[in-house]
This record gives structure tokens, sequence and C-alpha cells, in this order.
């Protein structure tokens, strides 16, 4: 067999292995390009106590997770149960930015599943959201003591993405 | 009887009279034709098939309206551009910039070109050398014209 025969063999290989990568591919992961930038300034009320505010800027200092949910988010829910292991072993403050929902659909979840925030910042009308570059609940950003975004997770965190990228990514942060 | 039709015939004046058109979505029809133009560029993140200005999942609704608002305060396009790459990435425009890390993008197709023509090019260079080398000795051509003779007989 010639050299030449196996021309078309190896493109096809080569196409095989484009495929096998674009297939593995979630086009719904965006990279963000908020990661290593200022964790945008917001001033919002709090979903508990709706007189009281929260800003980024009340947590300069910490390294902290910000997590977005809502009550009409059906991954949330899968979720949840991973949240609440991560404030139990209170590594880091857990904020939640309820995204786009009634007040009271929001504490009726709470309320009936626990709740893993140590406070949860209220966006109704979701322009937090936008600034954070939110397409997709649920979405959570590791946030350093300097305020700057340093990872972004899309999707529901999982118990492996959060012993294996988020716990250790935090536990380093805290360090500097 | 008569006076309950008249009642009738009067409400339903009525109601004509309050009845408007079909608002548009801004009360600006120029804010909102720059609004399409721009939004017409950009993809939305939800369904990322469709445009941002043909989409009706609840983000590309609330990012018309940020448009919207940035629009009125009389932001040029660029600046709106910014915006939303400054927030979902280049990957919200449907025209990626030119850039050290797009190169391969929008000169892959042409280097691909220039290789192909290239490999033709070559191909048939070859293939005409092959040709005149595989041509008829002297003595090959004249049985040729020969038989051809015979042939028109």
């Amino acid at each position: 067999m010639n050299a030449k025969a196996l021309i078309p063999l190896v493109l096809f290989a080569v196409l095989v292995g484009f495929l096998a990568v674009g297939l593995r591919l979630d086009p719904h992961e965006v990279p963000s390009p908020l990661v290593n930038k200022p964790a945008p300034a917001f001033k919002i009320a709090q979903l508990e106590q709706p007189e009281a505010q929260f800003s980024p800027e009340d947590l300069k200092g910490k390294v902290w997770l910000l997590n977005v949910w809502a009550s009409w988010c059906v991954a949330c829910r899968q979720e949840h149960p991973v949240l609440m292991d991560f404030a139990r072993a209170q590594i880091a403050p857990l904020i939640g930015l309820d995204y786009k929902d009634q007040r009271k659909d929001a504490l009726g979840v709470l309320k009936r599943s626990g709740n893993p925030y140590d406070i949860t910042a209220f966006d109704a009308d979701g322009r937090v959201g936008i600034d954070y570059g939110v397409y997709g609940v649920p979405e959570s950003y590791v946030i350093d003591k300097a305020g700057v975004i340093r990872y972004k997770h899309i999707g529901p965190i999982t118990t492996e993405a959060l012993q294996k990228t988020i716990i250790p990514l935090i536990n380093e942060l805290k360090k500097t | 009887m008569k006076t309950l039709y008249a009642l009738v015939l009067v409400l339903l004046a009525c109601g004509a009279a309050t009845a408007k058109e079909a608002t548009l979505l801004a009360d600006d029809p120029v804010v909102e034709q720059r609004l399409i133009a721009i939004s017409e560029e950009m993809r939305c993140l939800v369904c990322q098939n469709e445009s941002l200005a043909g989409s009706r999942s609840d983000l590309a609704m609330d990012l018309r309206r940020e448009l919207r608002t940035l629009i009125k305060q009389g932001k040029t396009d660029a600046e709106i551009r910014e915006f939303m790459v400054s927030r979902y990435g280049d990957f919200v425009l449907y025209r990626p910039p030119v850039k050290p890390t797009t190169w391969l993008l929008w000169a892959g197709p042409f280097g691909l070109m220039v290789v192909g023509v290239g490999a033709l090019f070559v191909y048939l260079r070859r293939r005409n050398s092959e040709i005149a080398a595989s041509g008829l000795t002297d003595e090959e051509s004249k049985r040729v014209e020969a038989l051809l003779k015979e042939g028109e007989k």
C-alpha cells in the first residue's frame, strides 16, 4: 500500500477528531469576559429584609461566592443541596442574587428547602444580572478580597465542581 | 327596547373612541429603528441561533430594554456594542472582531483556498508533463496517420 492511499484515511481521522471535540463542547458555556475584572458594583434591597441593602462593597477583604438563583429556576433546585453543604462547611460567605423573581415565591423556596445564603440580594428587574452577564441561572461567581471576579461557574454547581474547583480556589484566594 | 338599543350603540361608540392602535415597543420610531439595526447584529445568549432583535426570551427583552435606554442616552453604536461585549464577550457579536485570537477564523478560509489552488496547480502541471512524456514516437505517429487515412477511404 502506498502512502497516497492513506491520505483520505488521515483526513477522515482529523475530521472525526474535530467532530469528537465539538460534540463535547457545550455552546452554552460562554467564557465570561468578567473573569479577572472587578465585580460590577450595585446596591439593592435584600430579599428577607427589604429595608436593608446589600452591596459587594460590604464584603471587601473577604473571599466570597455569589450565586445567582430564582424560585422559577429548575436547575437551581438541583444545585440547592450542594449549596447547603457549602454553607454548612462555612468556607466563605455565600451571597444569593435572587434574579427576576417575586419576593413571596423566593421566600417560599427558602422556607421550604432551607436557606444556604448569608444574605440574598433581590434583583427584581434583572439589572444587576445584566451587569454580571447572567444569561442562564444558576450562575456563580468567586470574588476575591479585592472585589475581583476570579471564576465563573455556569449552570448548577455539582459536588464535583465544588470540591475540585471552587473550594480549592477559595482556599487559595484566602491565603493571598 | 329602543332606549336599550341606543344605549348599546353609545357604549360601543365609547369603546371605539378609547381604543388605540397597538403601540410600538418604543414610543420613538427612530430609537426603535436603531435598536433593531444594532440588535440584529447580536446573538441572543439564551437561544443562540436567534438574534437579539428576533428573540422573545426574557433576557432578550430585558437587554432590548437596556439598549433602548442607552440609545435614548445618546450612546454611539460602538459604545453600545462595548456594553454588550464587556458583559457577554465577543460571542454576542455575529461579526467577530479581527484580533489575534480570531485571525485563524478570518484568514483560515482564505488560507485553505490558497492551499487548494496551489495543490490543483501542482497537480495540473504534473499531469501535463506526464501527458507530454507519454507522447508517441515518430514511427507511431506515422502509423496513426496511415491508419486514419485508411479509415477515410
